[in-house]
């Protein structure tokens, strides 16, 4: 097995048992990304210098019989928005093109404190807004199983970058499904932890009541030892939750016996492609078999989700976004002769389309007259979809459906906006009633992998990770490897 | 010409005095170089969020008791969206909503007259950052930099009810505020550092209506005189537009120092969309009773409450109590004053007087006035004791004024004594006497005047120096 293809567990103790040292490790991933990021381009920035060094200061401590973390000396990325000092980060915007953090995120903080290596920062749609990583003012980034497929997104590059061997790991952030879509698209495991499990701060806000950092691994222990080093209470951000963080991977026991898994029947509807649903079926009589029982109900309000959120998150964003005017830092025109001109066309210069569109929409909703019809209508409705989960929940320990109703599409630029949005009605309802979902790779449909979500209570992630490490135990999937750089 | 009634609001914002920014941990303090109060919160770096700082909500509810509001007890903030270069987010944390108080009220003094003005609202909000223009103004300028030390900073706006009928009334409201917020201690209240700043709704409407007519919002009143200024100002434009059978529109306008005018900023077509919603980066905060009784138990003494105080203690006329608990370091200064003379009255009357028109003069404080309370107290009691006559009196103050000296020592050193001696008097009597005979026949003719004369006489002899009241016993003594 090249170091490159393994997992995070098989690694540490690689190196506990110094049979491999980081800096090996962390030039074999370099050498990988050499070979295949011109394919994939799941990169904005590279960092090799100083992931070297950090590789260093690490097998000195492994030399010197220091115990080390889990995630110590095992080389990741880092989605293009989450802030890290003195490494660029762009949101794959024109906007931030040059802009060096003068801090870290809390994230990153707790990475560093655990020793570990980041590589780079991955490719993204612009500022998250999109789900195909063609909003990126930078490059359009490959899915390594078919490099004419769109990887998903908006965390495109960190869950292309775990396909394709150029990372061990990644961070994502999820505000609609920016995380588990893509995970799903290239066959990586994904999760999405309960809103206020992990501090938002450092991540640059899309939509602040929303946005969700979480992990892209190969397996499910991977992504149980991430959320170890990442979850937790933060006194910078007052959303974070002031709760204990068990140890995720104390979780991952095969056991879904009696586990009640609910089906809810708007998620098998019009528009799921009959090849995926067959997938997701195999999977729900598999764990039939393993001793769960499977509840079929439903949530009456899914086919207003995508619809609310494409208000809520819009309204949010465009006062997150208006912070980029120019003044401080970010892309200037400095032609104007006025300063409201100057933001006027920095903004314009700026901020790509995708990104334009959903400020005006977001714009418009709040505007005086309006405000009440939509936005105040869509909180409304979310307080609904809310309930809707908090009643299936008394039905059931986990819910499961597909990540998403199709696998990863061409990169062709065909599809219109509106009909983008409305492929994300798996994973949307998720985060407006911010619970826990996971993806986990369940299959293929004609060589493209299929992703299933389990859906959590408020921090549950331990049993929607049990339910995903009992399904993968049992089968294969996470071991298929895509077919680039010479791997089949 | 018709009579029209003025009709005035007020929105005051006030900097709240504590330590650290509002949702940040940077330092408030006023001054420092341009942006070294300043963290990726109060920047606005991508990424980063707010925190409350909890003494902000502390401060609020202290100000709100203190003027007689509603404590609500669920809080939320909401984002004003507009675009600033001063505005490091390009929205302002604000309370839209729901503000943390309501129906509050002040009373006030004017003419002799109590009034009490309603208080609509109270709420919480940050600063903005501070343009510094390389020119005068801004529009001579080349460029202007943006000083981020102010931006985050916890205010306070203090909305009134349209309650106020002139200019006199507004000032009299603002004063009463500020008084009121220096006690509390939330505010410093520095008008010219921008920590207390005002803008004034006006309108006009003819004497017997009963709907209120179309107003304008005055801007940028940085002291008392600009809000009366301002105030006399509009009333005058606006009843000039009414006179003519025009109509005023409704716009914000900025007062012009300089030239003594209000100038139209937009008008209502132009003003801002808002989009408030609610702050989703913050959670709610829940006032619970206990807080806001301990609150209460902790406010200090105000200003009503101190001039009572002041009249039933000291017997001091209505005004001038109100004069002397108008700012916290008066009525302080005048407490401390007090317990070192036996004559309250005398002190109002020096403090209300030669200190303040020495103040005035000076363009200080009270806080930076250099004679402490217990010199000023010894002073009164010098000329209550007839050691001092008032003019010597004034000639003390003049020197105490410029180092802080006990007057009992001044006395001394410049030889001010008052003689009291009955024998060097009489020496001096005699002379006058002997000098104006004429004098003498007009007094026992029941000429008044002539008996002022002569005490001016021995005054001059002794160069102000002999006990009046002895001088004129004495005269009128061997006159019989």
């Amino acid at each position: 097995m090249e170091l490159y293809k393994s997992t995070i567990h098989e690694l540490h103790e690689l190196l506990v048992n110094k049979k491999i040292s980081s800096v090996e490790l962390t030039n074999a991933l370099y050498e990988r990304i050499d070979q295949v990021e011109d394919q994939v381009k799941a990169y904005v920035t590279l960092d090799k210098e100083n992931a070297l060094a950090q590789a260093a200061k690490v097998d000195a401590k492994i030399a010197a019989g220091e115990t080390i973390k889990p995630l110590a000396g095992v080389p990741g990325a880092i989605k293009d928005n989450i802030s890290t000092k003195g490494l660029r980060t762009t949101c794959s915007s024109k906007m931030l093109e040059n802009l060096n953090p003068i801090y870290d995120a809390h994230v990153i903080k707790n990475l560093r404190a655990d020793d570990t290596i980041f590589l780079g920062k991955t490719n993204m749609d612009e500022f998250a807004m999109g789900s195909t990583t063609e909003s990126s003012f930078f490059k359009t980034t490959c899915n390594p199983w078919n490099l004419t497929r769109v990887p998903g997104g908006s965390s495109g590059g960190s869950a292309a970058a775990i396909a394709a061997g150029e990372a061990i790991w990644t961070l994502g952030s999820d505000t609609g499904g920016s995380i588990r879509q893509p995970a799903s698209f290239n066959g990586c495991v994904g999760i999405k932890p309960t809103y206020g499990r992990v501090s938002r701060y450092g991540c640059v806000a899309f939509a602040s009541s929303l946005d969700q950092i979480g992990p892209i691994t190969r397996d499910v222990t991977d992504a149980a030892i991430v959320l170890n080093t990442i979850c937790g209470v933060d006194g910078h951000d007052s959303t974070s939750l002031p709760v204990e963080v068990p140890d995720f991977t104390k979780a991952l026991k095969q056991d879904v016996k009696g586990l009640k898994i609910g089906l809810p029947k708007e998620y098998f509807g019009a528009g799921l492609d009959p090849k995926v649903e067959s997938e997701i079926s195999k999977a729900v009589e598999q764990y039939r078999a393993m001793g769960a029982e499977i509840v079929e109900l439903s949530l009456p309000h899914t086919e207003y989700a995508v619809i609310t959120y494409y208000i809520i998150a819009p309204a949010e964003a465009s006062a997150n976004l208006a912070r980029f005017d120019g003044v401080r830092y970010g892309h200037r025109n400095m032609n104007a002769t006025s300063a409201p001109e100057m933001t006027t066309l920095s903004r314009t210069e700026g901020f790509g389309s995708e990104v334009q569109r959903r400020i005006m929409l977001g714009t418009y909703v709040l505007s005086s007259g309006y405000y009440d019809a939509y936005y105040k209508k869509a909180m409304q409705v979310r307080t609904l979809i809310r309930r809707d989960f908090e009643e299936a929940f008394k039905q059931c320990d986990v819910l499961l459906t597909p990540t998403s109703p199709v696998v990863a599409y061409p990169i062709d630029g065909k599809m219109d906006p509106l009909s983008i949005y409305l492929l994300d009605v798996c994973t949307i309802p998720v985060n407006l009633a911010g619970l826990p979902g996971i993806s986990v790779p369940c299959g293929f449909v004609d060589g493209m992998p299929v992703g299933m979500q389990l859906i959590g209570k408020p921090l549950d992630e331990e049993t929607i990770l049990r339910a995903a490490y009992t399904f993968e135990q049992a089968n294969d999937y996470h071991k298929v490897i895509a077919p680039i750089g010479g791997d089949k | 010409m018709r009579k029209y009634i003025t009709v005035i609001g007020l929105e005051v914002h006030a900097e709240l005095k504590t330590n650290s920014k509002a949702f940040c941990s940077c330092s408030t303090e006023f001054g420092g170089d341009p942006n070294t109060h300043v963290c990726p919160v109060c920047l606005g770096m991508p990424g980063a969020l707010p925190v409350l700082n909890k003494q902000v909500v502390e401060f609020a509810i202290r100000a709100g008791l203190a003027v007689n509001c509603d404590i609500k007890k669920f809080n939320k903030f909401d984002r004003k969206n507009y675009f600033y270069p001063d505005l490091s987010k390009n929205y302002q944390i604000s309370q839209f909503d729901k503000p943390i108080c309501e129906e509050g009220h002040i009373d006030i003094l004017v003419d002799g007259e109590e009034k009490r003005i309603g208080i609509t609202r109270i709420h919480m909000e940050e600063d903005a950052g501070k343009l510094v223009h390389s020119g005068a103004t801004i529009s001579t300028s080349d460029s202007s930099a943006v000083d981020y030390n102010r931006a985050g900073v916890p205010l306070i706006e203090i909305v009134s009810e349209p309650d106020m009928r002139s200019s006199e009334e507004a000032r009299a409201y603002l004063e009463q505020l500020k008084a009121i917020l220096e006690y509390t201690d939330v505010c410093d209240c520095k008008m010219q550092e921008g920590s207390l700043r005002c803008d004034a709704n006006i309108s006009l409407m003819p004497e017997g209506a009963t709907e209120f007519g179309t107003r304008a919002e005055i801007k940028n009143l940085n002291s008392f005189r600009a809000l009366v200024r301002a105030i006399e100002y509009e009333i005058a434009r606006q009843a000039e537009i009414l006179e003519d059978g025009g109509h005023i529109v409704q716009e914000t306008r900025t007062w012009d120092d300089v030239n003594g005018v209000t100038l139209s900023m937009r008008s209502k077509e132009e003003a801002h969309d808002y989009r408030y919603f609610p702050e989703p980066d913050l959670v709610p905060v829940e006032i619970d009773d206990a807080w806001i009784e301990r609150v209460q138990s902790e406010l200090p003494e105000l200003p009503a409450a101190r001039q009572a105080r002041l009249i039933a203690d000291f017997a001091l006329p209505k005004e001038q109590a109100a004069l002397i608990v108008s700012t916290k370091a008066m009525a302080q200064y005048f407490d401390e004053a007090v317990s070192a003379t036996k004559d309250a009255k005398g002190l109002a009357n020096w403090l209300l007087g030669d200190v303040s028109a020495y103040l005035n003069n000076e363009d200080i404080t009270i806080s930076e006035f250099k004679v402490t309370p217990a010199n000023l107290g010894e002073l009164v009691d010098l000329i209550k004791e007839g050691v001092l006559s008032s003019k010597l009196a004034k000639q003390v103050f003049g020197e105490m004024v410029k180092e802080n000296h006990s007057p009992k020592a001044l006395v001394k050193e410049l030889g001010l004594e008052q003689v009291s001696d009955a024998g060097a008097i009489e020496a001096i009597v005699d002379e006058v006497l002997a000098e104006n005979p004429q004098s003498i026949i007009d007094f026992k003719a029941g000429k008044d005047r002539a008996l002022g004369f002569l005490v001016g006489q021995i005054m001059k002899k002794s160069k102000g120096k002999a006990n009046p009241n002895m001088v004129n016993d004495m005269l009128k003594a061997k006159m019989q």
